[in-house]
């Protein structure tokens, strides 16, 4: 009974990826306010990252929220 | 034609052919095996003299083909495990797990109570596999088991191989893979992201494999007596027997070897069948998926049919909950529980969880709505896959089976007429109140254990 994730899938595997590690996350929130287009914030405030591709457009802006973040827990990778 | 690893025909005893491999001595003498009596039963354990650098491959191989995947919940191929790690450029590291974190689950506890020797011979034959110059023993803190095994490991003739007994402390999370691998990296036993894994980068950053102790017993015997024999019971996608702990409303709870792929309606008459007829069976753990009864009576106990009904196996534990108990409230205690043991580490599972955990108890006493009910949908949705470990995921998965398998009884729960059982907490396998893991996270380090050295 699988649930179906908040987060879409889709995109994996191609192109940049946004990650997040969830342990150094301290929902500081600066990241959904840089890029809300994909990342919103659940009740408690920490980051949903609602499309793991970053569509080309977005990447300037991704790039800024990982350097934003203060417990560098966003970060931008491009995938092999 | 069995083939041992070793090429030869095994000259020691024959090979167990009933239903009970690990269990043989305690069936027969009702009381855990010493070392003589295990060399007696089982042979020696035909091993080369040297271990090499690079592993076993032949072992490895053997090991393929005999099917054998881990019994500690996530069923993973444990000869690809075992190549993983011998495939290592570092020395590697074993680590038998033995702390059995979940609650619901005692099958660890009597097989290294009652045949201590099968475990370690199965910790020396997965070094020789690995190529290991070290092992490790992982238990609970202040459990008498430590004791008893280091009991055990000083009647064995000496080897560089015998596993140091580390103690851990009893906490659920703490007995996760990456736990164990932090613990002895860092000293606290807090569980870590999925990759890169242990037999990848473990302990220090040298391959380790970490396998349940149950794992390992298999491994021993199969070393013995060959692939051919391993799959003689079982299933072809789910060979060997298995340890199964089978609680609540049975006449006789307790740990059975069973062989995998034998129909629920069959594990609960071994356990002495039912006083009255059940509701559900709770599968897997706590964090494990309701199984409607009597519909999944004749489900077959393996991975592959569980996840067919969306279930899946996880660790082979299970809870008969009678027609007269709440099953949404028995969810909810056991997502307060899952709820107190999180790491703290992840913000969607310390808040998330314990959100969940009293919506469902809003639910079990009928103080919630529909639009409750709604909301905790959502919550489940969005706590999902976001944590670092697979913690919150089992919370999730139980609150949802129990949501799909309860609906009925939810309906009216809903309609703020819980259900007469709702009243009456049936009786779960969930440990008192101790102190929560937050915010005091000190409490999983191992400076709280007894007598240990620091490990390399």
């Amino acid at each position: 009974m699988a649930i179906d994730k908040a987060r879409d899938d889709s995109g994996r595997g191609r192109g940049t990826q946004l990650t997040l590690n969830p342990i150094s996350c301290h929902a500081h929130g600066i990241c959904a306010e840089l890029l809300p287009e994909v990342i919103t914030l659940d009740e408690w405030g920490y980051p949903i990252i609602t499309s793991s591709r970053v569509p080309a457009e977005l990447i300037k802006d991704a790039r800024r929220a990982a350097a934003a973040c203060p417990s560098l827990a966003l970060k931008l990778v491009k995938s092999r | 034609m069995t083939t041992s690893f070793t090429s030869a025909p095994y000259l020691g005893p024959n090979p167990p052919n009933g239903p009970h491999r690990l269990l043989a001595g305690w069936v027969q003498h009702r009381r855990g095996s010493d070392w003589t009596e295990h060399t007696a039963r089982y042979g020696p354990l035909p091993l080369p003299r040297r271990l090499r650098r690079g592993g076993n491959q032949q072992l490895i191989q053997l090991v393929e083909r005999s099917g054998l995947r881990g019994r500690g919940g996530a069923g993973f191929p444990t000869a690809r495990k075992l190549a993983e790690v011998a495939a290592g450029r570092k020395p590697s590291l074993v680590i038998a797990n033995g702390c059995e974190g979940d609650p619901a689950s005692n099958k660890d506890r009597v097989l290294l109570r009652i045949a201590p020797h099968l475990v370690l011979d199965g910790i020396e034959a997965a070094a020789h596999a690995v190529g290991a110059p070290q092992a490790v023993l992982c238990l609970h803190q202040n459990d008498p088991l430590a004791q008893h095994l280091r009991a055990a490991i000083q009647q064995r003739p000496h080897t560089p191989l015998l596993p140091e007994v580390v103690e851990v402390p009893p906490h659920y999370v703490a007995s996760a893979d990456s736990s164990l691998v932090n613990l002895l990296t860092h000293g606290t036993a807090r569980p870590g992201p999925r990759r890169p894994r242990p037999s990848e980068r473990g302990v220090r950053g040298r391959p380790t494999l970490v396998d349940n102790v149950e794992t390992l017993a298999h491994l021993a015997l199969i070393a013995r007596y060959g692939d051919a024999w391993f799959r003689g019971r079982g299933t072809h996608d789910a060979p060997g027997t298995t340890l199964v702990t089978i609680n609540g409303a049975v006449q006789s709870p307790g740990v059975y070897e069973i062989d995998l792929g034998t129909p629920l309606s069959e594990m609960l008459r071994l356990a002495g069948g039912t006083a009255q007829p059940l509701r559900a069976v709770l599968l897997g753990g706590l964090a494990g998926h309701w199984l409607a009864l009597p519909d999944m009576r004749a489900l077959p106990l393996t991975d592959q049919a569980c996840r067919q009904v969306g279930a899946s196996l996880g660790i082979a534990a299970l809870i008969a909950l009678p027609i007269g108990a709440c099953g949404l409230a028995a969810s909810a205690r056991i997502l307060h529980y899952l709820a107190s043991e999180s790491a703290g580490q992840c913000g969607p599972c310390m808040f998330g969880l314990p959100a969940i955990a009293d919506d469902l108890s809003a639910i079990a006493t009928g103080q919630a709505n529909h639009s409750h009910a709604q909301r905790l949908w959502r919550r489940l949705q969005v706590i999902s896959g976001r944590g670092a470990c697979a913690h919150p995921d089992g919370a999730v998965n139980l609150a949802a089976s129990a949501l799909r398998v309860f609906a009925d009884d939810l309906d009216a729960h809903l309609a703020g007429q819980p259900c007469p059982g709702a009243a009456y907490p049936f009786p779960l396998p969930i440990p008192p109140d101790r102190p929560s893991l937050r915010p005091d996270r000190s409490l999983l380090t191992k400076e709280m254990s007894h007598g240990n050295r620091q490990s390399a």
